[in-house]
């Protein structure tokens, strides 16, 4: 269930991927947080994701859960980005049984379910193989 | 601080139980922990239940169990941590005896699953992780710990065999519970053929949905020789530790530091190690749990849990029986009440009453207990006294 002003509130991550870079260590978050877990400090500034990176681990889900029942079966992943941060999405555009990890992927946005509850259409960042 | 004695347990049959409800299955299994102990009266209840909102649409179980259990108006608090909510009941139950607070009080912990489908099952296990930066992207629990499972093979040579290796043996202990939802033996093969949920994980490397409750009586070790005739079972360690409920956010996918660190904290309170250690029931909610679990408790090295299982190390009649109820895997995984279930089979193989499944010669148990993909972690350890 995800509520209008809920889903609004991340759009900038979703969207734009907007991350926070910590002032005093330079450590890059994403979503943003109010203390860097490293130095513990409090001034960040904005920053946006690097939009290529490495797969970590995937694995493809054939039991989904509500609103995602359509798209079985799919590749879910973590993709570790240049400069530490790691992010989990799908991993689209592909077979997910060809997946292996070390892929080179990107960032790309898409429209993440068909439609919530509450009626919205939830669209996000998903990954895709880059092709050389 | 005082030492903190448990002197008696309750559990009722886990499974499916169409039939009976969320206060009615809680309220055998704390009635039996309470007739156990011999004790007329309970100072304080705690309970654990990670989801009772979403499973059957009922907060506030801290007044209405503490209402059913019918001993006055005694102060009962729910306590919540996803799948380590029954441990943490158990800490927090722990922390008041030890204080001074309360001399008799109830550590409980219950959940009813199957009052949803399936599908609201999944969706309400979820809320365990982050809902904006993981559930968001359709990725379940299982499949959390697959992505955990898969790094795990791939830095570790982790085999497919080594997962199937601890479904086995979890179901040939909890075929000697009588209390286990799945008290079946499984073959290897029957793990590697039964029908993936996310890969690499099939359906038989997964724990179950489940009723299920149980309960433990605890009191000051001083008081318990006078209240109870059976071998005494005390409390010597217990420590919680936490980690990013975000997988992504963990430096190692495959290292569960909450646990290492939980672990770490229990054995130094008990002045052992874990060599001294005579079984442990930890949190198999997926078959790679248990193998990274025995990692960071200090069982294995670090990679090599895989081979406890498959080399028969972990069994019962090996060299530290892991999961000798079953675990989650075989006995079921009543989110709310496997902490304390835990702790119910811990003091049954310390006092020597876990009939076909006794471990010999047991005087440490450790128990482990895990929310999420290891952002909770309580450890217990007990010792027969």
């Amino acid at each position: 269930m995800i509520g209008s002003a809920r889903y609004w509130r991340e759009t900038p991550q979703r969207y734009r991927y907007e991350a926070t870079r910590c002032t005093g260590c330079g450590r890059t978050f994403f979503p943003p947080r109010n203390v860097c877990s490293r130095c513990r400090g409090r001034t960040f500034e904005k920053t946006t994701l690097p939009r290529e990176g490495v797969l970590e681990t995937f694995t493809v889900i054939r039991v989904a859960p509500k609103g995602f029942t359509d798209q079985v079966p799919y590749g879910v992943g973590i993709v570790s980005l240049p400069g530490g941060v790691k992010v989990t999405a799908q991993v689209v555009d592909c077979d997910p049984e060809t997946l292996a990890i070390g892929d080179r992927l990107r960032l790309e946005f898409r429209r993440v379910r068909q439609d919530g509850e509450s009626g919205i259409l939830c669209y996000g960042y998903k990954f895709v193989p880059v092709r050389h | 601080m005082r030492d903190v004695a448990v002197i008696g347990v309750g559990m009722n049959r886990w499974g499916e139980l169409w039939e009976r409800s969320l206060r009615d299955i809680w309220t055998e299994a704390a009635l039996e922990a309470v007739d156990d102990a011999g004790v007329d009266h309970v100072d304080a209840m705690y309970v654990g239940c990670m989801s009772s909102g979403l499973f059957v649409g009922q907060e506030h179980l801290g007044a209405l169990l503490a209402d059913q259990l019918g001993m006055g108006p005694i102060p009962g608090t729910r306590v919540e941590s996803a799948c380590a909510s029954g441990g943490l009941a158990l800490r927090q139950a722990w922390i008041d005896v030890a204080s001074g607070l309360h001399d008799v009080v109830l550590a409980t912990g219950v959940e009813k699953m199957t009052d949803v489908d399936g599908g609201a099952a999944t969706d309400a296990l979820a809320t365990a992780a982050d809902q904006e930066y993981e559930s968001y992207h359709g990725v379940t629990f299982p499949g959390l710990y697959a992505m955990m499972a898969r790094t795990h093979m791939h830095q570790h040579r982790t085999t497919r065999r080594q997962l199937s290796a601890v479904a086995v043996k979890n179901h040939r202990h909890g075929s000697k519970n009588p209390l286990a939802q799945f008290p079946q033996t499984v073959t290897a093969e029957q793990v590697e053929e039964s029908v993936l949920v996310a890969d690499p994980l099939r359906i038989l490397d997964c724990s179950p949905i489940t009723d299920g409750a149980a309960a433990v009586v605890l009191v000051p070790l001083e008081q318990a020789r006078a209240r109870t005739k059976k071998s005494l079972v005390r409390i010597a360690a217990s420590a919680h530790a936490t980690d990013a409920i975000a997988l992504h956010e963990r430096e190692d996918l495959a290292w569960l530091a909450s646990t290492e660190r939980a672990a770490r904290q229990a054995y130094a309170q008990a002045g052992i190690g874990p060599d001294d250690v005579s079984f442990c029931e930890v949190h198999d909610c997926f078959t790679i749990a248990e193998i990274m679990v025995i990692e960071a408790l200090g069982l294995a090295p670090r990679g090599c849990g895989g081979s406890g299982a498959e080399s028969g190390a972990t069994a019962l009649g090996g060299k530290v029986p892991v999961n000798p109820s079953g675990g989650l895997k075989s006995k079921g995984h009543p989110v709310g009440a496997t902490g304390i279930a835990q702790v119910r089979e811990a003091v049954l193989q310390l006092r020597g009453e876990a009939g076909e499944r006794q471990v010999e010669r047991a005087r440490w148990g450790l128990t482990q207990n895990m929310g999420g993909t290891g952002a909770s972690t309580v450890v217990h350890v007990f010792e027969r006294v």
